[in-house]
């Protein structure tokens, strides 16, 4: 009963402020609310779409993967080049998805599988790895700012109630997030692999004794996490633009999100990116100097009260 | 995640210096206190003349004689500047190696400080410096950076493990972006410039000498100040802490409490280095606390090697030449990846840095009886 008042407590306590200033911010301006709501809920998907990867991986392998924000710079890079090649978007798509994927498997196979347990070693290697990645990707691609044509049936823009007009695109990417969560999620729930690694989540000693192929399963995983990571490089990268620094941006937003959301969990991920996305674009929006501010906040409330985060297990 | 893991991984230091410090805490105080040897004094006195070792006095002399035979340039760029970052890795160092914490934002703990100084001394930007004297400007900046710093820590100890590096990483960046989006307090992307080092005693600390002086006597009192600490109660519980959080708590000790003081400490250390940064540079931009720059005291400490205190000037050292003359050798531009693989390598091949490096050559070339005397004391 007390635990129910408290969640109540909880609720009133950040709910309230978030509700009035909804109230207020509807009456003074509507369109400009749902506009920065569209807009959060856009980049909450990107940030769902790299944070889940990294979730993942840090799930299963403890592999606190800070070459994340490379894989997915290196995703869009690779997707822009055959995107420009080819003429597809689908194409490009593909090949940041499955170019980021083969660089995780080859990271995993033949590093990590070397380290393991040796939890900050492998954070320091991959801290080398992203240095040596963004300096190559810098010296290859230079500085230019790059960006993708999207295909003519998701450019443009539609036509919504309030918000008037609002880009095609990022509608899309709303979408294809939600149907990515859910697909990783049927994976994760649904199949044999899933299960095996979710096992591995919860005790990886268990799953090995019990004659599973560990390292098969690890590989997959980092290969599918990586992947993630590359395709939203080259979704990001059309509804945004790609240029170095943006493997630091990415980072930085898969960290905050999965340190918000709970290590390891995939609906964390989603709930971590949707507060982040909103927070920054609402604060983008009505405070500009401080946005990041907003964003720090979020994450020290919720170690404050939940230091796993949102949906992280103990221990 | 288990602790056991972590601090295999984070050093193995501890088991060589245990024998000799087991005895220690069962005399010190509870609440260990880092001070409060002054009864001690003598004897603690005539132990500390019966450590020094020649290559003690080589490498001092060797520091005091260095900017009377090399040129200004050697002075400012390398010596001066090798002795700030050091100070700064050295605050990590501390907190990574004794405390089993490793924290990114020790660069960010040191912009504050930089910060500090620019925002309370005198700049280029008036509209925001409030002009107040150095000596007040420092000593406002160092309160604030290391304030901050614990606050990093009390956020940071709530998690263990590799989680620290994550929320570490997050505030740095964090403060980065926060710095560079803000120009009412910080000015934004430009930043302030023309912060000058004080001139004191008819003396222009502007001068590459008398800086590499200030520099130099800064760095020896951070080197010594951890090298007492760790011998210190507060030090040997913090080390304690690090390697079984949950017996030093059963035992009575207060784990955050020693962790956050930890953070403190290491913020003050950062905080000097970061003041003498700013002076070296005369300016801080956010480019002085981005990424890159937390990383590199990262790679410093990890470069020099985590078990000693004196790894972090000697990584620093190494940093700052690559910085100066790599870009020559290999092709220009590419100190990152320079810099990158060499980190890579220490980190795959040989994760005590050039200190274990050093240390297993020693091992090699004198075998015998030398070698376990030599790992005595981290």
């Amino acid at each position: 009963m007390t635990e129910q008042r408290k969640k109540i407590a909880l609720w009133l306590l950040f709910g309230g402020p978030v509700a009035v200033f909804s109230v207020w911010a509807i009456a003074d301006n509507a369109p400009l609310y749902f506009k920065t709501l569209l807009n959060g809920l856009t980049l909450a998907s990107l940030y769902f779409l790299v944070a889940s990867g990294f979730t993942l991986v840090f799930g299963l392998m403890r592999n606190v993967n800070l070459a994340h924000g490379s894989l997915y710079l290196l995703g869009a890079y690779v997707g822009w080049v055959v995107g420009e090649n080819t003429g597809s978007w689908l194409l490009a798509v593909a090949a940041g998805f499955l170019s980021a994927a083969a660089l995780g498997l080859l990271l995993q196979l033949f590093i990590f599988r070397f380290m393991e347990g040796q939890d900050l070693r492998q954070t320091l290697v991959t801290i080398g790895l992203s240095i040596v990645l963004a300096d190559l990707m810098l010296w290859a691609f230079g500085g230019e700012i790059y960006t993708f044509d999207a295909p003519a049936l998701i450019y443009g823009s539609t036509v919504l109630p309030v918000v008037e007009k609002f880009p095609t695109y990022r509608l899309f990417v709303l979408l294809a997030a939600i149907a990515i969560g859910v697909g990783l999620w049927t994976f994760l729930a649904r199949t044999r692999v899933g299960m095996m690694i979710r096992a591995g989540v919860d005790d990886r000693g268990m799953l090995a004794a019990s004659g599973v192929n560990v390292q098969l399963v690890f590989a997959v995983t980092f290969a599918i996490g990586a992947g993630l990571a590359g395709l939203a490089g080259v979704v990001g990268g059309t509804a945004l633009s790609i240029s170095p620094g943006e493997d630091t941006r990415y980072l930085l937003a898969s960290l905050v999100v999965v340190i918000v959301g709970g290590m390891g969990s995939v609906v964390g991920a989603s709930i971590g990116a949707l507060l982040i996305g909103l927070a920054e674009q609402f604060g983008l929006a009505y405070a500009p100097t401080y946005s990041v501010v907003f964003t720090f906040v979020i994450m020290v409330v919720a170690l404050a009260f939940r230091p796993r985060g949102i949906m992280g297990k103990a221990g | 995640m288990s602790a056991s893991q972590w601090r295999r991984a984070m050093n193995s230091a501890a088991t060589a210096a245990a024998p000799t410090i087991a005895t220690r805490p069962a005399t010190a105080p509870r609440a260990a206190t880092p001070v409060g040897h002054a009864d001690a004094m003598p004897t603690s006195l005539a132990r500390l003349v019966a450590r020094i070792r020649p290559r003690h006095v080589i490498v001092l002399l060797a520091a005091v004689a260095y900017p009377f035979l090399a040129s200004p340039f050697f002075t400012y760029q390398i010596g001066a500047q090798s002795l700030a970052l050091g100070l700064i890795a050295l605050s990590l160092t501390f907190l990574g190696g004794y405390g089993g914490m490793v924290s990114l934002a020790q660069m960010t703990v040191a912009g504050v400080a930089g910060y500090g100084i620019a925002i309370f001394g005198t700049s280029s930007f008036p509209a925001i410096s409030l002009g107040w004297p150095w000596w007040l400007a420092v000593c406002i900046s160092l309160t604030a950076a290391t304030v901050f710093a614990a606050v990093v820590g009390w956020l940071s100890v709530r998690t263990e493990g590799i989680y620290t590096i994550m929320i570490t990483l997050a505030v740095g960046v964090a403060f980065f972006y926060l710095a560079q989006q803000n120009y009412t307090v910080f000015n934004g992307f430009g930043g302030f410039s023309k912060i000058a080092a004080p001139e004191l005693f008819g003396i222009d600390f502007r001068e590459p000498v008398p800086f590499y002086f200030v520099a130099l006597g800064c760095a020896l009192a951070g080197y010594f100040l951890v090298r007492h600490l760790v011998r210190a109660p507060f030090g040997i519980a913090l080390q304690g802490i690090r390697d079984n959080p949950r017996r030093m708590a059963s035992l009575g000790y207060h784990v955050n409490a020693h962790r956050i003081a930890a953070y403190a400490v290491s913020g003050l250390l950062a905080a000097v280095g970061g003041v003498l940064m700013v002076w070296y540079n005369g300016r801080i931009s956010p480019g002085t606390v981005n990424l890159a720059q937390m990383i590199g005291i990262l790679i410093i400490a990890v470069l020099g090697g985590m078990k000693h205190p004196i790894g972090a000037f000697i990584g620093a050292i190494v940093y700052v030449l690559l910085q100066n003359f790599a870009i020559d050798l290999f092709i220009r531009e590419r100190f990152n990846l320079v810099i990158g693989g060499v980190f890579l390598a220490i980190v795959l091949f040989s994760p005590d840095g050039l200190l274990g490096l050093w240390a297993k050559l020693r091992s090699r070339l004198v075998q015998g009886p030398i070698s376990p005397q030599k790992r005595r004391q981290p």
